[in-house]
């Protein structure tokens, strides 16, 4: 209990992690699960961000001649972010607009409604 | 540094550049250079292997001007270029085969969409073989995911609409499992880079320290990898999948697509963690666990299955339980017939793909495995090739699955114990379940059909792109046969340059 209060970023990360994996897979409602997802990706996000983090230290932007790298945050970690976000949003994009092709077709966002009616199409 | 050391730099900027080119051409361009560029990037990789297997050489290529630990970088040695020979010859031969139903079944104004998307799943495959990153390995895993998905939605169709979601949403649950499990392994060690990961887990192993999260980044990464490879029980998007797609998709997506993951798991046990430290994690008891239930469950799928194509994507549950199964035994051994069966099974299952797709075709449009009957006797060269795979598949000698089956009973034998009587009898159970299905169907086509018999008239004619491409898969597995001692010898010397 002492290390996850310690360690709160991680817990939270973990935590959000945990509620956007079972949002994803047990709901059958497919903007619910797109939503699990980017919660999901955010508690990684927020796990990689919170590694890189150092208590007193500032962004890795040379200022005022301080050269020392003991004055400065990890910069890799926030990079990752980016890197991972940038992939996020593309899935999101591409997931959003397949929903809205789906919901044209059969009226309904309910996955398991959608596999029963897509089945009973010729092959 | 050898000019021929720098090619498969080449082969991945040239594929990511014809990616984007392809965006701005008309259909039959596209096809063209993207066929070009799929035989180029296939004569530099021969180039590739013969140098690393005259000189035995595995070497690190510097991406940028930074050296590593700052750098990225891809590694090349012997194991990487025998994967990737295959996985060309593959590609271009089911890019040819598959390129008149594609034509047929793509509508006209998205076809350059489809030779871009086969493009990157294409430069994804390269970069997952070649890197020595674990970050890039995740951007490349999520960018093979996204084309993929469109080249399951290809055909428009709400099967195949379905079939993308239903796929995208168990890569995505896998991606990111597959990513929380670099972000803390980056934590544990600081390094990204594979090789100076494994010199950090090295150290902790040996003082013992971070055991219970270096066992969790293990278990997090094989089982991401694990779901999107579809291992059994994580299977379920993968029927729909590949049997709704055209034929080129199915038999990339089940040679390539799959194999690519499998590949970078096993390059994770052996460069990242070193194979003798994942022994000691008991991860491995899991996988063999699911491996072996895919050999049956994957093989009993199949026989129940009405159509060809179903039956086939089932199959390629089967044959992904021998790769876990051949993993699970925690051999060096096991280990190559893993890789040997990547390759053997993407060359066997992109031919039965194509040919049954085709076959499907000739037989009035059918995909009820009964319609089939007599197919030889108007469509020779497709019923031959179809009857080579299932062959193949049953384990026939001579064959490269034959070997695969040699190889995975003899590193049972040596494990011994448990492992062995489970293996041995998963073998024979599943070897007998892939008779039942894929010689009862590929001795249909041979029976001539019967006065009385429903015989539907062929949608399709025949062509000269699917008979090329049919021809070089052919050769290829026969290749793969007949040379499978000297693939095996290269395979297990390689892997002593692989970590």
């Amino acid at each position: 209990m002492q290390y996850l209060l310690v360690n709160y970023e991680q817990t939270a990360a973990v935590i959000l992690f945990c509620i956007g994996f079972t949002t994803m897979l047990l709901h059958k409602n497919l903007l619910k699960k797109i939503i699990g997802m980017d919660i999901m990706d955010a508690g990684i996000f927020l796990f990689l961000a919170c590694q890189g983090y150092i208590r007193g230290r500032v962004a890795p932007i040379v200022e005022n001649g301080v050269q020392s790298v003991t004055a400065y945050i990890n910069p890799v970690p926030a990079g990752l972010v980016l890197t991972g976000i940038v992939v996020s949003v593309s899935v999101t994009a591409l997931m959003l607009a397949l929903t809205v092709r789906l919901y044209y077709r059969y009226h309904t966002l309910n996955l398991d409604e959608m596999i029963a009616l897509a089945g009973k199409e010729e092959v | 540094m050898q000019f021929v050391q720098n090619f498969p730099f080449f082969c991945i900027m040239l594929t990511l550049v014809c990616a984007v080119v392809t965006s701005v051409l008309k259909g039959r361009q596209a096809r063209w250079l993207t066929m070009g560029m799929i035989t180029a990037v296939t004569a530099m990789t021969a180039a590739v292997l013969v140098y690393t297997l005259t000189t035995g050489d595995s070497y690190a290529y510097m991406m940028g001007h930074f050296p590593a630990p700052w750098g990225n970088e891809i590694r090349i040695g012997a194991v990487e270029a025998l994967m990737m020979m295959v996985f060309c010859f593959v590609t271009l031969f089911s890019f040819i085969g598959g390129m008149v139903p594609s034509i047929r079944e793509i509508e006209k104004t998205k076809y350059n969409i489809y030779c871009i998307l086969v493009d990157l799943v294409f430069l994804a495959l390269q970069a997952l073989v070649y890197t020595n990153d674990m970050f890039t390995a995740y951007v490349f895993i999520e960018i093979n995911t996204l084309a993929a998905a469109g080249l399951v939605m290809m055909r428009q169709k709400g099967r195949n609409l379905v079939a993308g979601v239903r796929y995208m949403i168990m890569n995505l649950v896998g991606s990111s499992l597959f990513l929380l499990g670099i972000s803390i392994l980056y934590t544990i060690t600081g390094h990204l880079l594979m090789v100076n990961i494994h010199e950090s887990v090295a150290a902790l192993a040996a003082t013992g320290a971070y055991k219970i999260p270096l066992t969790i980044v293990v278990a997090l990464v094989t089982v991401g990898l694990a779901v999107k490879s579809a291992l059994y029980p994580f299977e379920k998007w993968l029927p729909g999948a590949y049997s709704n797609a055209t034929p080129t998709v199915a038999a990339m997506l089940s040679s390539l697509v799959s194999k690519g993951y499998i590949f970078l798991l096993i390059k994770f046990y052996v460069r990242v963690i070193g194979f003798d430290i994942i022994c000691s994690l008991g991860v491995l008891d899991v996988l063999f666990i699911f491996g072996v239930a895919g050999m049956i469950m994957g093989s009993v799928s199949a026989v129940r299955a009405k159509t060809t194509r179903l039956m086939i994507a089932y199959s390629s549950v089967a044959q992904i339980g021998y790769i876990f199964t051949a993993l699970g035994l925690r051999s060096e051994i096991g280990l190559v017939c893993a890789l040997w069966h990547s390759a053997a099974h993407a060359a066997t299952k992109s031919m039965l793909f194509v040919s049954c797709a085709e076959m499907d075709d000739a037989c009035g449009g059918t995909h009820l495995r009964k319609h089939l009957r007599g197919a030889f006797y108007h469509s020779p060269l497709l019923a031959l090739a179809f009857s080579l795979g299932a062959l193949n598949l049953t384990g026939v000698p001579l064959l490269s699955v034959f070997m695969t089956k040699v190889t995975l009973t003899q590193a049972a034998i040596d494990v011994g114990g448990r492992h062995m009587g489970i293996v041995l009898g998963a073998v024979a159970i599943s070897t007998l379940l892939n008779a039942v299905y894929f010689l009862g169907t590929a001795m249909t086509l041979f029976i001539p059909t019967k006065e009385g018999d429903e015989v539907l008239p062929p949608t399709v004619r025949k062509n000269p792109f699917t008979t090329a491409g049919l021809i070089g898969l052919m050769a290829l597995n026969l290749a793969m046969g007949l040379l499978s001692q000297p693939f095996l010898s290269a395979l297990a010397q390689g892997l002593a340059r692989f970590a």
